[in-house]
């Protein structure tokens, strides 16, 4: 019974090939653009959410300046620089604070041998391993005893080492910055772009102290430009940033209603703001792409309508020899589907070689899963068979004798 | 079966089809058409009926209502004892699946499948095996000689074989009763008196209660009896005109 019934959907398929096809074409293009809008929706999410891992959990960053702008002449945060690696420890020292690590940067020539670089030299103290959740691939890193006593010591990014020493191993080495020599103790482990699109692994970390002596000299002797603070927990969040607010209101002696000459900053709230803009964004793409899906299954509709005025005088026919309302119903749907599902079908291979050329042309990363897949079948068939229900309703409840006389 | 009152017809002595006060209204644009008025009728196991009239006298509505493919508007149509007019949709077509074969003047095969899957469609309908269904449709197409043309689409044979199809597609399932609504109508004479053979035979051999309607008096005297109408009423019931000994007409 069943495989006549599909002999019988595929030979009236065949019949009208063109009108098959087109209609086949929107559960194409719908089922191709579902998954490729998926595949690059969860492919941004992916991105970000390593981006988030590879920053560190709960993080604030301080940086000197007020946070708002009030009146007059002011300079961007972090250009006068009010914060010292002893308001660093004294932050770290808080109880809703796992650590925290001061910071000062600038660009910088390295050299290797005949090779040079430019980079970004941070210095640190060892703090900022922690903190931002940072290990080594190679080699170890600097110590405390290291930024007391200020050594030229380094530890190279991973774009860094790529680019001054090639298949060389790093470690031991010595590099020099800015004409010093510096002895390379290790190289990081790679942690790829930051949420900004920086590259995160262009870089060399050197003690704080020897940054600060040796290397940036400021006209602000002591200070640094930021102070990276790590949370004891996600639910300590809230707490610590107004902890540490007080903290540096009461060492830099702000008066009660004056403006702070710093800024706390909450990263992790920005990198979920990242998350949540990335999310909405695949789920706008996906409503898009469904909302193709949709016009692919009214186009089911349509067809099946137009098939079932065509064959009224066939259902007429098949009626008048003992088909049932159920039999000439199924014949109907049967065909939706096998549209629906065949539709489907190429539109997953589309789909899939769409996103798969989209990751290699355009560099987009993209993601496809098995659950997307299933995804766009489930609603594939469903569509086929709530478009293709109606007419093949209409077509079952014919009257034989109306069906008969149909011209 | 249910017994019913005889009326010295031939053949056997229960009605397969028996029809009271029929009436049958259309609704249009131009009012209510009336087309079969009080029409009581019955026919009898292993009777050939031929059924005359002229266009519009209500002889296609009254063979759509014994095939089951229409209703009438009220009335009772007894088919085999049981009141067609409570049946649901599925038992209409279960009956003409499995009681009922019908014979149509324009044959009305399926232009896109071959002529074994034409006859063997029934079949499907019954939920028979697939084996079986090509067997007893290959035994059909050999009972009216077109064998040789299994494989071929209707549009590729004459009208007369088509009409020998759709024959053999009406009897696949065996029916008790045949209905065939001017099955000659589009064919030449020839091709017509080669139909009409087969349904005489039919009649003669299986026992298959046969009603048909035509406009020809040559056709019609095929049949043992003949119901004339006019106007939605029966106007003359009795032997077809050809077997009577004279030319006269009978009046009722």
């Amino acid at each position: 019974m069943m495989i006549a019934m599909l002999n019988e959907a595929w030979t009236a398929m065949w019949a009208n090939r063109l009108r098959t096809i087109l209609t086949m074409l929107g559960m194409v293009i719908g089922v191709s653009a579902v998954i490729i809008m998926q595949a690059v929706g969860l492919g941004a999410q992916q991105q970000v959410q390593e981006s988030i891992e590879s920053m560190g959990s709960n993080l604030f960053i301080v940086l000197s300046g007020a946070p708002t702008s009030g009146g007059g002449v002011r300079m961007g945060s972090g250009a006068t620089p009010t914060l010292t690696a002893n308001d660093a420890e004294a932050i770290a020292e808080l109880s809703t604070v796992a650590g925290a690590a001061p910071s000062v940067s600038d660009a910088a020539q390295v050299i290797y041998g005949a090779r040079n670089w430019s980079t970004q030299v941070m210095g640190t103290t060892p703090s900022y391993f922690t903190v931002r959740n940072w290990t080594l691939d190679e080699g170890t890193p600097f110590s405390d005893s290291d930024v007391r006593s200020a050594t030229r010591v380094a530890l190279l990014g991973k774009t860094v080492v790529d680019n001054l020493f090639g298949d060389e191993n790093p470690v031991g080495k010595t590099i020099r910055i800015k004409n010093s020599p510096y002895i390379v103790l290790g190289v990081l482990s790679a942690k790829g772009q930051s949420l900004n699109g920086r590259d995160q692994d262009d870089t060399v970390l050197v003690p704080i102290t020897t940054a600060q002596r040796k290397l940036l000299g400021s006209q602000f002797a002591g200070t640094v430009r930021m102070i990276m603070v790590q949370a004891a927990s996600a639910e300590a969040m809230p707490a610590a940033e107004k902890s540490i607010n007080e903290l540096l209101r009461q060492r830099h002696r702000i008066r009660e209603g004056a403006e702070s000459d710093f800024n706390v900053r909450n990263l992790t709230a920005m990198a979920n703001t990242a998350a949540e803009t990335t999310a909405v964004m695949s789920l706008m793409l996906g409503i898009i792409a469904s909302i193709s899906l949709l016009v692919g299954g009214i186009g089911i509709m349509n067809i099946m309508l137009v098939s079932v005025t065509e064959r009224t005088r066939e259902i007429g026919i098949r009626m008048a020899i003992g088909a049932r309302d159920r039999d000439i119903l199924l014949q109907f749907l049967l065909e939706a589907i096998i549209i629906s599902i065949i539709g489907c079908l190429i539109g997953v291979i589309l789909g899939i070689g769409g996103a798969l050329a989209a990751q290699a042309m355009a560099d987009i990363n993209v993601v496809i899963t098995l659950g997307s897949i299933l995804l766009a079948f489930t609603v594939a068939t469903a569509v086929g068979i709530f478009f293709g229900w109606y007419p093949a309703r209409q077509a079952a409840k014919l009257r034989p004798i109306d069906a008969l006389r149909f011209q | 079966m249910e017994a019913a009152p005889t009326d010295g017809q031939q053949g056997n002595s229960s009605p397969v089809i028996r029809i009271q006060h029929l009436y049958k209204e259309y609704i249009s644009a131009a009012g209510v058409m009336p087309v079969l008025h009080d029409l009581s009728a019955q026919i009898m196991h292993g009777e050939f009926v031929a059924i005359m009239g002229a266009s519009g006298s209500g002889k296609s509505t009254l063979m759509n209502i014994l095939g089951c493919l229409d209703s009438a508007t009220s009335g009772t149509y007894l088919l085999n004892g049981r009141d067609v007019n409570t049946m649901d949709r599925d038992t209409l077509a279960h009956l003409r699946n499995d009681l009922i074969g019908f014979v149509f003047q324009g044959f009305n095969l399926l232009p896109r499948a071959s002529l074994v899957d034409n006859v063997a469609l029934p079949l499907v309908y019954s939920k028979v095996a697939r084996d079986e269904r090509v067997a007893r449709a290959e035994e059909m197409l050999h009972k009216v000689g077109l064998t040789k043309y299994r494989d071929s689409r209707p549009s590729q044979i004459s009208g007369g074989q088509q009409q020998r199809v759709a024959i053999a597609r009406a009897l696949i399932n065996r029916p008790k009763l045949l209905l065939a609504d001017e099955p000659t109508g589009n064919l030449d004479s020839h091709t017509g008196h080669e139909i009409m053979d087969l349904f005489s035979e039919l009649n003669k051999r299986d026992g298959i209660t046969i009603a048909l309607i035509t406009h020809e008096a040559e056709v019609a005297a095929y049949a043992h009896r003949l119901v004339r109408l006019a106007d939605g009423r029966v106007v003359y019931d009795g032997v077809p005109e050809a077997h009577l000994p004279t030319q006269a007409q009978q009046k009722i």
